[in-house]
């Protein structure tokens, strides 16, 4: 009896947005009379940390610092329409449709900062800090500030831009199944060491090493958070979870966090986060959806590591001590 | 966290201002205060609480439902069944014509899982909505249960969903999705192994901190604004529109920040119920899952059965894969149908293989429902498909990373769905992995690339 090491490996890839597309969102973008932007939507932000993305990329868009930007979100009264946020698909589908309104607003923007300053839009940019420079002659400016000003209460214009953003449905063909899925696929490369004892059957998760590319980390931190919260997860889908223990004996189910089996702190792995970015084709920036296929590499991985140390294929999941000590018995010489 | 800069720098611009900055969360100061405000922090005058009285049986008949103790409850305001649901049968995928309404609100002639809801008690305190829903009562005819997804498939198993006729979701293409694509038979003749494993997976709570509800307060304009954590507005506003039968401009969903979803919240359950209780008492109301509901009433992940029968050649190439892929919806489809037919989308994972034949069917047992989780259709066949990586790999003796390169998928590549890869990046995850985890494979995997051979 002893506590045996071992690793494991697994690769993998995951589709952006609902499957076959026909997942529409919409955005809304207008300027306040001082310069400030708002963004309209009807996405709900799920602690992921949707609105602080959605201000970024306004405010890349536009060209002003993002606290510039304040995002009113998830109110079917004042929001378009947003399929939801499940499937990956928040940063990806409402990003390009706010993209799409900002560039709107900005060019609206850009216009009256021309006729201001009596030049043509087309000469005209913006240095991310809440100004607007003709190009090559940027002591020739006008803030953001003044252009709002003068677009509400002098001009006359509505700054202000429209954002729809939809992948054409996909319909399987019934026979080969020929089909469009999905535009854009982040990808990941998991490698997990674990200790086992395989006298009581417990698995330690020592280390995980996560590799993901996922197009362009729009904000890193917030993608770390969601990147290392996916890894647990993983691991807790791998060892521990599930509704129906003795099922279709339902006596053992959990009915809360005490009965309900999930990883606790001291449980959780070393976790390493490494992000690769190659810009998706159709993404805002080139962001890919990480937030569902960072929880998935760690469970094979982690089946993997459990063979590697005790040669036994726990093939059922959750890869419970019960099961790995079954399956050392039965391998067992008698 | 790291970022490798190194990868893609050939075709990514790093020229940008406010993306790529690690800027504060502006929602964060809130979280950390306790000031930001969920949907349960609205607490009106007058508010009712919503309490369901569940099916104790996993499929039965229900003979009679008696009402009239629990009507003399002290505190109860009104109680409401099926008959008092405008349109009580429904499915929330009718949105985007994938049918038929299988589902009702509350329970009507038949319970198909243990746990159903069939009445709802409308009360001034969620006590005494608990102590009356404990009073009703139904008598029940228990009928032959079916649990497990090959059981249900066979022939003379109880039928679970008359609203299907058979216990598996008919698609377009018949009784499963599939894909078709080279010779799979061809290829596992040719092969030099042919391994055929499978794999299974128990259902999946998502235990997010906040669970599953709704505050609905009437208005004086006629209409009804609903205070929910749902994680898709219109979509909830939409199907309880057709539920209750009520036009969609007397409702007016307003969410917020919720306390997380996984999934879990893209159901329709809690919504129109409360709604309807609503506009039946002139009041307030609020339906919130206890952490009980939430664990074993909502949607779980499915439980899921892969089957991979896979061609492999002594060099490393796999040369035909067969998946059968089997999600366990439960008793009614909501978003199962999808997420099968996901997994055929997905299969046969970022490897090209020329010889492909896949299946996935999505069968009906007297289960929970189950439905959208993180991953969904796709977490559990990774974990199929990957631990059957590792297996092949040492079926042939082979390092299982330096295996996984052979196969892996490059940008020009057709996959079994007819796509061509676009955008590949599995080859630079798994040579950065073997840096990071000081894995060493051959030189030549560490030189390769995701993008198309020869460009």
């Amino acid at each position: 009896m002893a506590i045996r090491r071992g690793r494991g490996v697994a690769a993998i890839n995951y589709p952006t947005g609902m499957n076959l597309g026909g997942d529409p969102t919409q955005a809304l973008v207008h300027s306040t009379p001082t310069g400030n932007f708002m963004v309209t939507l009807s996405s709900v932000d799920l602690g992921q940390g949707m609105k602080q993305i959605m201000a970024q990329i306004c405010a890349e868009t536009i060209g002003v610092p993002t606290d510039r930007v304040v995002v009113d979100t998830a109110d079917t009264d004042t929001g378009p329409h947003c399929m939801g946020t499940f499937a990956s698909r928040g940063t990806h589908r409402a990003g390009n449709a706010v993209i799409q309104a900002a560039r709107e607003a900005r060019q609206v923007m850009l216009e009256v900062a021309a006729e201001e300053l009596e030049v043509n839009a087309s000469d005209l940019e913006t240095d991310g800090q809440g100004n607007i420079l003709v190009k090559g002659a940027p002591q020739r400016s006008i803030s953001v500030f003044d252009v709002a000003l003068s677009a509400h209460f002098k001009r006359g214009r509505s700054i202000s831009g429209r954002g729809m953003f939809l992948i054409p449905r996909s319909y399987p063909e019934k026979e080969t199944g020929a089909m469009k899925p999905s535009t854009c696929y982040a990808h990941a490369c998991t490698v997990a060491e674990v200790e086992v004892d395989d006298e009581t059957g417990e698995v330690t998760v020592l280390t995980v090493k996560n590799i993901f590319e996922i197009g362009r980390a729009l904000n890193p931190k917030m993608v770390e958070q969601q990147l290392v919260g996916g890894s647990w997860m993983g691991i807790s889908h791998a060892l521990y979870e599930t509704t129906e223990p003795y099922y279709p004996n339902r006596d053992h189910g959990g009915t809360d966090f005490n009965q309900y089996l999930m990883p606790g702190p001291g449980d959780l792995a070393e976790t390493e986060i490494i992000v690769l970015e190659r810009p998706s084709a159709d993404g805002p920036y080139g962001a890919k959806g990480p937030g569902e296929m960072c929880a998935n590499p760690q469970i094979p991985a982690v089946a993997n590591a459990v063979f590697d140390a005790v040669g036994v294929r726990i093939d059922t999941l959750p890869i419970t001590p019960e099961r790995i000590l079954r399956a050392l018995k039965a391998q067992a010489p008698n | 966290m790291e970022l490798r800069k190194n990868y893609f720098a050939d075709v990514r611009k790093d020229d940008l201002h406010e993306i790529g900055q690690p800027r504060a969360r502006s929602d964060s100061p809130g979280h950390v205060t306790g000031k930001t405000a969920f949907f349960a922090d609205r607490n009106f005058p007058g508010m009712l609480h919503l309490k369901m009285v569940r099916s104790p049986h996993h499929h039965a008949r229900i003979r009679s439902i008696d009402t009239s103790e629990a009507e003399k409850h002290p505190g109860v305001v009104k109680i409401l069944t099926a008959r008092d649901v405008p349109h009580n049968v429904y499915t929330i995928l009718i949105l985007i014509q994938i049918g038929p309404e299988d589902e009702t609100v509350l329970a009507d002639g038949k319970v198909r899982w243990k746990g159903e809801a069939v009445v709802a008690v409308l009360a001034e305190t969620e006590r005494a909505a608990q102590e009356a829903a404990a009073k009703v009562k139904i008598d029940y005819e228990v009928l032959p249960a079916v649990f497990d997804m090959e059981e249900a498939l066979k022939p003379g198993a109880p039928l679970v969903n008359e609203y299907h006729g058979q216990n598996y979701y008919l698609y377009d293409s018949g009784e499963c999705r599939k894909v078709r694509f080279g010779d799979v038979e061809a290829g596992f003749a040719g092969a030099d192994y042919v391994l055929e494993q499978s794999y299974q997976s128990s259902p999946i709570e998502h235990a997010p901190t906040e669970t599953t509800g709704c505050v609905v307060a009437p208005e004086g304009n006629d209409r009804f604004t609903c205070y929910t954590n749902t994680q898709a507005m219109f979509f909830t506003l939409d199907n309880a529109s057709i539920i209750l039968q009520m036009p969609g401009n007397k409702l007016h969903f307003v969410g917020g920040t919720v306390g997380g979803g996984f999934g879990g919240k893209v159901d329709v359950i809690v919504e129109p119920i409360a709604i309807l209780g609503a506009k039946l008492t002139g009041r307030p109301v609020s339906f919130i899952y206890s952490r009980e509901e939430e664990m074993q009433i909502s949607s779980p992940r499915a439980a899921e059965k892969v089957v991979i029968k896979d061609g492999v050649m002594k060099d490393g190439r796999i040369v035909a894969r067969k998946v059968t892929g089997y999600t366990d919806a439960g008793a009614y489809s909501r978003h199962s149908p999808y997420g099968a037919q996901k997994g055929a989308g997905h299969y046969p994972g970022p490897y090209t293989i020329p010889n492909v034949w896949i299946d996935t069917y999505c069968v009906y047992t007297n289960r929970t429902p189950s439905s959208a989780m993180r991953g969904f259709g796709v977490t559990i066949g990774d974990f199929a498909l990957e631990v059957q990586m590792d297996k092949l790999a040492r079926l042939i003796g082979m390092d299982p990373l330096e295996f996984r390169f052979i196969n892996a998928y490059r940008d020009g590549d057709m996959k079994a769905h007819r796509q061509p890869t676009e955008g590949a990046a599995l080859i630079e995850c798994m040579q950065e992995a073997s840096r990071a985890a000081n894995w060493p494979v051959a030189e030549k995997y560490m030189t390769m690339s995701s993008y198309a051979k020869g460009a």
